[in-house]
């Protein structure tokens, strides 16, 4: 082995000795000297050939004409000038040939997905998949309806979006806590509505639920519970509950009543970009 | 007399510290306030009891001041323990989410213990190793016993001061918002106090030794103290809302307030983790190897280039931001250029180890420090690299980067305080010996295996979220959420969690061989006279 100390104290050491520790004159390691100096000098070019040094007024711009800004700004053109034909039939095109037409519906549904999986994913999931509270887009059940055009009115304009006239717009009576109706009247209300939906249930109360439901309930929410898609009131008959179909959440929904909002997007998204994500949750799995 | 006018000034605190508990806008503050109150009686109370007792009279002057030494050790260790314990905590916490209980929201969810675990880690661990090693170190190489009396104890309880107001403070929400300098600004304040009395203490030691030359692991240590504290009081400028609360606001903004902050924050690494560590390198690996420094002319040279390049290096993180281009492009090319310099003092531990590498079979504390300089070689490699823009751009906010600082945290800091705690603790207590060489194996094995458990998750964790947030698809859209890359990468944070798991099991045990060292190992005569070296 060189490493033997025989082999290394023929440089001697400084003289000095500290607590015992000595230090030997070693030279420095040539390539430890060669590497240093090839960084200093690769360094040196590259801050004449990018922008480095500053000076009184802004900084040297560098040979190869680099800028992070100029870098994106291309990039994004050249995303922008390659999609722009496609982009601009997309927004023009009737909404219902959107669908019919592979090209324009291949497209949509690659951008949509990244319009969904960038604005839209953090309340409504992966694929739609949603939360409690926050639709799932993926089932056939629909609030506002899932025409395409009826996707495209709620992303552009959003759901009791007070920022927009436009905007979808309802609001359930808060039952309880504003006593239009009674704990007793809420409590058989709450049965029927569970009944509906085969939901385990207080039979004995169902019957005086009935007509408490009809009385105050079936104005929106349809005869039989089947909803009204008009007025964004939910489906009570098919078991897919946004709140929760126990016991507990319909009474706070009865009592408190729910008021789920959601931003509109037409002034932070494009026309097509806004397409191209109806178009994503309209083949989700149930699109009208 | 002195005693009358600390105990006005004790009692001054303590009224003071009262008034502000009683006008206290938030929480925060109430209990540092209240904290500082009960410091105050307490030490009101001890001054107290020995007013006018005799005094102790006999002349320390010529042995060395070790009782602050022992109690930094042993800080040392704790703190560790609680760095490790609420790291590998809030490592499982992001795996499963649950962790973060609905009872403690506010107090100890992820967000609050995060900067709990790196103040405790860097600043707790870190801080009272540097402190305890450059008291030992500056008083055996310069044979003189550290300067200023009792100033040494008062850097030392007035930083565990600092760690106590700063850590109960994150947990009930004070926070500058600023990564390594969360704490508001009168523990900035107080912090500052205990840094310029160490400073005092350190060089007044240097002033007054009895040695020709100051060895080179106190310009080290001397370059670490001086500008720490310049980062410290640049990047804690700030104006407090009120004299009454715990909010501040910084002095500059913008671009200039992010700059300034990672100026601050990669010159922590820069010189706490990085110069000071250095320090105890060139004094206790040659101690323990009995060997002497490689190369004098390596040290003298890797030293200037490594403070020099440095303290430019911080722009690197913020390459792709508000931050001009050619800030950016400054920043990545001083860190490329620092590669060497770093590899300097990895190259003067390492070959200093010559002529003793038979001792890497048989002694497990040498075995230690030379793995903490294979990751301190590993990460001042890695680190340049990902300086590098390109590189940069995929492992940006990716968990490379937790990668990273740990290899070099756990691997290089980590391990050189261990293989320095190993030796201290029998010297400091007078002990032949460790209770067990078996165990230092032992901890050996755990923590590196945790460490390479740690960083080769966070690689491919970290890589492989970076290549998902940059996929396109044809039409040039983005294929995944970010959902998408944090639920991919599960599996990994699991093996992250395991890797903390070994290195804090690995800390446990170091701690119960070093108590055992303290009470059973046989006793040797002490001899801790300051008497220079031939």
């Amino acid at each position: 082995m060189a490493d033997k100390p025989e082999d290394r104290n023929d440089v001697g050491t400084t003289g000095h000795e500290w607590d015992g520790i000595e230090e030997l004159n070693n030279p420095l390691p040539r390539w430890w000297v060669w590497v240093f100096y090839a960084t200093i000098i690769w360094g040196l070019w590259y801050t004449v050939a990018y922008p480095a040094w500053p000076m009184i007024s802004g900084a040297t711009e560098g040979y190869m004409g680099w800028s992070t800004r100029a870098n994106v700004a291309a990039a994004i053109e050249e995303a922008e000038v390659a999609n722009a034909e496609i982009n601009e039939r997309l927004a023009s095109v009737e909404l219902g040939e959107i669908t019919s037409d592979a090209e324009l519906q291949g497209y949509a549904r690659s951008a949509g997905e990244a319009v969904f999986n960038t604005w839209c994913v953090q309340c409504h999931g992966r694929e739609g998949g949603g939360f409690v509270g926050y639709p799932t887009l993926s089932d056939d059940d629909w609030l506002w309806g899932g025409s395409m055009e009826d996707i495209h009115l709620t992303i552009s304009h959003g759901i009791r979006n007070e920022e927009d006239p436009d905007a979808r717009y309802s609001e359930m009576p808060a039952f309880g806590r504003d006593e239009l109706l009674g704990p007793d009247e809420i409590d058989q209300a709450v049965n029927y509505v569970m009944s509906l939906s085969g939901e385990p249930q207080d039979a004995s109360k169902v019957e005086a639920g009935s007509a408490v439901y009809a009385d105050n309930c079936a104005a929106c929410h349809g005869a039989a519970g089947e909803g009204d898609i008009f007025q964004g009131a939910p489906n009570l008959a098919d078991a897919i509950w946004l709140y929760g179909g126990d016991y507990a959440a319909l009474t706070e929904s009865v009592n408190n009543a729910r008021f789920g909002v959601m931003p509109g997007w037409s002034n932070r998204l494009s026309e097509a970009e806004i397409r191209a994500v109806a178009a994503y949750v309209h083949q989700l799995g149930g699109g009208e | 007399m002195l005693n009358y006018i600390k105990l006005i000034a004790l009692g001054l605190v303590t009224f003071f510290a009262l008034v502000a508990m009683n006008y206290a806008r938030d929480l925060a503050y109430l209990v540092n306030a209240l904290t500082i109150a009960l410091v105050a009686i307490g030490m009101f109370i001890w001054v107290l009891r020995n007013t006018d007792e005799p005094a102790d009279t006999r002349d320390y002057s010529n042995e060395y001041m070790d009782g602050v030494i022992r109690a930094g050790v042993i800080a040392t260790a704790l703190w560790g323990v609680v760095g490790f314990l609420v790291g590998t905590f809030i490592a499982f916490q992001l795996a499963f989410p649950a962790l973060n209980f609905d009872w403690s929201q506010g107090y100890l969810n992820f967000g609050r213990l995060r900067p709990l675990h790196t103040s405790a880690v860097i600043f707790a661990f870190g801080g009272n190793a540097l402190i305890a090693t450059s008291f030992y170190v500056v008083q055996r190489t310069s044979a003189a016993r550290l300067w200023g009396g009792n100033l040494a104890w008062f850097v030392f309880w007035g930083f565990q001061l600092v760690i106590v107001l700063a850590a109960t403070g994150y947990l009930l929400g004070a926070t500058q918002g600023k990564e390594y300098a969360e704490p508001e600004w009168y523990v900035d304040w107080w912090l500052t106090i205990v840094w310029v009395a160490y400073l005092a203490v350190f060089v007044g030691t240097l002033v007054k030794r009895k040695e020709p030359h100051i060895y080179v692991a106190n310009w080290f240590y001397l370059s670490f103290i001086i500008t720490v504290a310049m980062l410290h009081i640049v990047n804690n400028l700030s104006v407090p809302v009120s004299i009454w609360g715990s909010k501040s606001v910084q002095l500059f903004s913008g671009v200039q307030d992010a700059m300034t902050q990672w100026w601050y924050g990669h010159n922590a690494v820069g010189f706490f983790l990085t110069a000071g560590f250095l320090a105890m390198m060139y004094y206790f690996v040659p101690k323990q190897a009995g060997r002497p420094v490689y190369s004098y002319k390596l040290s003298i040279i890797h030293f200037w280039a490594l403070i020099f390049l440095y303290i430019w290096a911080g722009p690197h993180h913020l390459h792709y931001t508000a931050l001009p281009d050619w800030a950016s492009t400054l920043g990545m090319v001083f860190s490329v250029i620092l590669w060497m310099p770093s590899w300097g003092g990895m190259i003067n531990g390492l070959m200093t180890l010559s002529g003793a590498w038979d001792k890497l079979r048989t002694d497990p504390v040498i075995r230690m420090m030379v793995i903490s300089l294979g990751f301190y070689g590993m990460s001042t490699f890695e680190g340049p690299m990902m300086s590098i823009r390109a590189v940069n751009s995929l492992s940006h906010y990716t968990d490379w980067t937790i990668g990273h600082v740990h290899s070099g945290a756990l691997g290089w800091n980590g391990m050189i305080t261990f293989g320095c705690l190993y030796f201290l603790v029998p010297k400091l207590w007078n002990k032949e010996r460790l209770y067990s060489l078996s165990l230092v194996s032992w901890h050996f094995w755990l923590a590196t295996i945790g460490i390479i458990l740690y960083a080769a998750s966070m690689w491919v964790t970290g890589i492989m979220e970076g290549l998902m947030w940059r996929e396109v698809d044809a039409n040039g859209f983005l294929v995944n959420s970010f959902a998408d890359t944090v639920s991919a990468k599960l599996p990994m944070y699991v093996v992250r969690g395991l890797g903390g798991v070994m290195f804090l099991s690995g800390a446990i045990i170091m701690c119960y061989n070093l108590y055992m060292t303290v009470r059973r190992s046989p006793a040797i005569q002490a001899d801790n006279s300051a008497v220079p070296a031939e």
